[in-house]
């Protein structure tokens, strides 16, 4: 028997409870020469819930996650991830210290496979050098071993079985998609960025998105911040909303009162300017 | 054979004694195996003896007693299976239930069979069984194999499948004599008791409960396995629903008294290629199933380099010619062997490898009828496909075919220790060895089913041919007249549709009416390849079905059976005068088939009566809105206008031409 590693001990545990501060965005704001994208920007998310970006086109919602991956740096404000204050920082940063993300667009290796592209969202965890992985030889057999371990339970978890070995340039839009949760959540992150994970899909596709980000949530304890745009998965889905528009924030709290909040109705909905 | 004890030398009569057996004559043979996280793991039969004990005694503990219904519900993965055997031990009964079922149906037979406990798969299932819990007041407990998703759910009356073999441990950890109890109830048992209950797919109205007997069941199942010469060393892929009778004989039953090694696929998109590294050595799967291999292989061979189809219908061609008789010992001239010799090295050995075909011994086909291309194809491989004829009641074979006497019509004759006749008019009777004792709660419909002498009525019509051999034709109450008298089966005019690869679905009306006419479904992947080469554009399998290309496709399809057709005496006048294509696909979700994919008439005639009508009334398009049910259970609807194209038909050719079969 190779000797066990538990790839999931492998980042310390932050000593936060449940339902405890783990990210704070305190007045960000975020210009891209004139134009303003974030102005003065404060909410946070507690670990264990699903957190929503909600707000019309152009509303900063995929600029506040860049932000807090570290791929924008904005210009003013703070940003406490896991009780550290940060101002500048590089996204592999932020994937090391326990961040991980899918895009609004997919950002695939489309011709790798499903295992193998799962596999990346590893990465950050190797330990083993490059060229005793080259080898393979040693603890980098052990290590990898380890790791796909847990990879075939992201695929069982996520029941892609069937396309395992299929390199994903080939798949249908929706498994891609499911493909990129894969990779976001082999890298055991502390917080997951969904950027719209139903954008496109279907209805089914929908419901069974849906059911994995809740299964993601409970199962493994991840704390998940998501954009989408479809109201209703967001209203059941979520915890909490925050609700941008024009780079501001018009409203925090949980579905129920920012439904009934009327900045958002107007956001959403329109108002008459006389 | 116990070697000792009170049951020294006799043969098992139940099930749960055959593990038993099994157990110490086998200990580390394997007797299952699953795929799981990528790897398959496996289970000798002392394992599995040892998982099912503790199982078992934990259901004891959680109060499951003699004669306590069990519905199982799930794919086909080991932990149910072994909830068979476990449910079995203590005289409890089966009722496997099928998956896909919708929450409602599930009820109903939940409700039916007065079913007290539920072991079912994974969180879609128990979503499922609460959703209409407070209909079922019998239902006390629900048992999951898989955890995932079901952690915040209220757990006073939920259980996970471990935590139950966990009690049953503890109880054999606390009581030294628990474990050796258990093993003397299964020993003394006399084979009386219920076996399971299967319920029918429904064909026709309800499911009904066929309740088979253990003792009678076993004795089915070592007549065929001994028929077939199953042993230990065989191997079996079990992929088709649990549910459904030729899961539960062919991997349960046979895989128990053969002591064969089964093996459950990763997941049910994974069969495929399961298939391919298991190799299996006896394999069963209804003819569509090897229409869609076939569909598979021509879609891809269309796409391999000029050379490759070259060599690849160059020893097609040979296989066709001699690959049958070589399989049946014939003798073949010397050149003919070489030939197939080297096609078996270049095209027929790697196609049935890519298959997961390689080892087969034995395979089956049944449920419906195959098409004679189709089964000469895979015979002509190598493959030692051969048909049999069975039914849920009979707890499978009525007939089967030898090896040596195979046929494509016909589906042979009938197995050791079954008897069949048919009756005036024209009905198939049997009576068998696992014959079933009777539909469960329902004494009308069982008094229906059997005769006067104890035959069993199967509802289908037949004959005997020259040979001896059972030729089914249709439902009995199918068959019909149209109204100028002449003979009106139709099955037999779907079935030579559907033996067309473009053709996946077909309906056909004329009982009483002035001509035949027929509904015709599209195969989406043949026809949707075929749009492609041809550069036709569709954005939806309504589109697809609509153009006029296909439409023209179907017209010659149509015209080939007339042909065919009017070759015959007794089908000349049945040629179909009317068609049109579906908008939609025909699914078991929407009622219009059962779960075993069989197009239910009866139905499909009320729901599309419009379509029915304008096919008689002489117009050419037609609107219909027709209401769907998504896979979640929600509805919606369809529209379109459909076209319906008239045919030209033959005049009879007369007994002289025989059809072009």
């Amino acid at each position: 028997m190779n000797q066990h590693i538990d790839p999931g001990s492998l980042r310390a545990d932050d000593g936060i409870e449940r339902g405890g501060m783990l990210l704070h965005v305190d007045n960000i704001s975020l210009s891209f020469g004139g134009v303003k994208a974030i102005s003065d920007i404060s909410f946070d998310v507690k670990k264990g819930e699903i957190r929503a970006i909600i707000g019309p086109n152009g509303a900063g919602k995929t600029s506040m996650l860049n932000v807090i991956n570290g791929f924008y740096h904005p210009q003013e404000g703070t940003i406490t991830f896991r009780g550290e204050k940060r101002r500048r920082m590089r996204p592999h940063h932020a994937a090391s210290q326990g961040i991980a993300r899918t895009f609004q667009n997919i950002a695939l290796f489309k011709g790798m496979s499903t295992l193998d592209n799962i596999m990346t969202g590893r990465m950050t965890l190797m330990r083993s050098n490059i060229l005793s992985q080259a080898m393979w030889f040693g603890p980098a057999q052990k290590e990898e071993l380890a790791h796909r371990e847990t990879v075939e339970k992201i695929i069982d978890f996520l029941e892609i079985e069937h396309i395992r070995k299929t390199p994903v340039g080939r798949l249908p839009y929706g498994l891609q998609k499911r493909v990129e949760l894969g990779r976001a959540l082999a890298a055991d992150p502390a917080l997951l960025l969904l950027d719209e994970p139903m954008a496109g899909m279907n209805l089914e596709e929908k419901e069974d998105m849906s059911r994995f980000v809740l299964d993601v949530n409970q199962q493994f304890g991840t704390t998940i911040a998501l954009i989408e745009h479809d109201m209703g998965v967001v209203m059941d889905l979520s915890d909490r909303v925050v609700v941008l528009d024009y780079g501001r924030k018009i409203g925090d709290g949980t579905p129920d009162e920012v439904r009934n909040n009327q900045d958002v109705i107007d956001a959403y909905l329109g108002v008459s300017h006389d | 054979m116990p070697s000792t004890g009170s049951n020294a030398g006799r043969k098992p009569v139940t099930f749960p004694q055959y593990l038993l057996l099994n157990a110490s004559r086998f200990a580390d043979r394997t007797a299952t195996r699953h795929k799981d996280l990528g790897i398959w793991q496996s289970w000798t039969w002392k394992q599995q003896f040892e998982e099912i004990r503790a199982f078992s005694i934990g259901l004891q503990e959680i109060g499951v007693g003699e004669g306590d219904k069990i519905a199982i519900v799930g794919t086909n993965r080991p932990r149910l299976y072994w909830t068979f055997c476990a449910v079995q031990a203590l005289k409890a009964i089966p009722v496997p239930v099928y998956a896909d079922a919708v929450a409602e149906e599930m009820a109903y037979v939940l409700n039916h069979a007065g079913v007290r406990l539920a072991v079912v798969q994974d969180q879609e299932q128990v979503d499922k069984i609460l959703s209409f819990s407070d209909e079922i007041p019998a239902l006390k407990d629900v048992i999951y194999d898989e955890p995932r998703g079901l952690r915040d759910y209220d757990h006073t009356h939920l259980r996970e499948f471990a935590s139950v073999q966990e009690l049953g441990r503890e109880a054999m950890a606390a009581d030294s004599g628990r474990a050796k109890a258990w093993e003397d109830a299964i020993n003394a048992s006399d084979g009386e008791e219920v076996s399971v209950f299967l319920y029918t797919s429904g064909t026709t109205g309800r499911s009904k409960g066929v309740v088979l007997k253990a003792k009678t069941s076993v004795k089915a199942a070592c007549d065929t396995a001994e028929f077939d010469h199953l042993t230990e060393n065989d191997n079996v892929l079990a992929y088709l629903p649990l549910a459904w009778a030729g899961d539960h004989y062919l991997n349960y039953a046979q895989g128990y008294v053969s002591a064969l090694c089964m093996a459950c696929p990763e997941s049910p998109e994974t069969v495929a290629h399961d298939l391919r590294e298991i190799g299996p050595t006896f394999y069963f799967a209804p003819p569509r199933v090897f229409e869609q291999l076939l569909t598979n292989v021509m879609i891809r061979m269309e796409d391999a380099s000029v050379i490759k189809k070259k060599i690849f219908h160059h020893y097609l061609a040979v296989a066709n010619k001699w690959g049958e008789a070589i399989l049946e010992g014939r003798s073949v001239p010397f050149g003919a062997r070489l030939s197939y010799w080297l096609g078996n090295i270049l095209v027929y050995g790697p196609l049935k490898n890519t298959l997961g075909f390689s080892n087969i011994r034995t395979a089956y086909t049944a449920g419906e009828a195959i098409g004679p291309d189709l089964f000469s194809f895979f015979r002509a491989l190598g493959i030692n496909l051969k048909q049999l004829y069975g039914q849920t009641e009979a707890f499978l074979y009525v007939t089967a075919q030898k090896d040596g006497e195979i046929h494509a019509d016909t589906v042979g004759k009938a197995v050791p220790d079954v008897e069949i006749r048919i009756s005036d008019d024209g009905e198939v009777l049997f009576k068998s060895p696992g014959m079933f004792v009777e539909y469960y709660a329902d004494e009308e419909k069982t008094k229906e089913t059997f005769t006067e002498d104890g035959f069993i009525k199967t509802g289908d019509a037949g004959i005997f041919d020259s040979r001896g051999d059972l030729k089914i034709i249709d439902r009995a109450k199918d068959v019909g007249k149209l109204r100028d008298g002449s003979l009106f089966a139709p099955k037999y005019i779907e079935n030579k549709l559907k033996f067309f690869p473009n053709i996946k679905e077909v309906v056909a009306f004329g009982d009483g009416r002035d001509f035949c006419s027929v509904f015709l479904n599209i195969d989406l992947a043949a026809v949707g390849n075929w749009a492609e080469r041809n550069n036709i554009s569709y954005a939806s399998y309504q589109e697809l079905a609509g153009l006029p290309q296909v439409y023209e496709m179907m017209r010659e399809h149509v015209d080939q059976v007339n042909r065919d057709l009017a070759g015959e005496e007794l089908m000349a006048g049945s040629q179909i005068a009317r068609f049109l294509v579906l908008h939609k696909e025909l699914d078991a979700d929407d009622g219009e088939l059962t779960r075993t994919q069989k197009v239910r008439r009866g139905f499909i005639g009320d729901r599309y009566a419009p379509l029915i009508e304008a096919l008689y009334d002489g117009s050419s398009e037609k609107y219909v809105d027709t209401e769907v049910t998504f896979e979640d259970g929600r509805k919606g609807s369809i529209s379109a206008t459909v076209k319906i194209m008239d045919m030209k038909t033959n005049p009879p050719t007369g007994a002289t031409k025989e059809a072009a079969e």
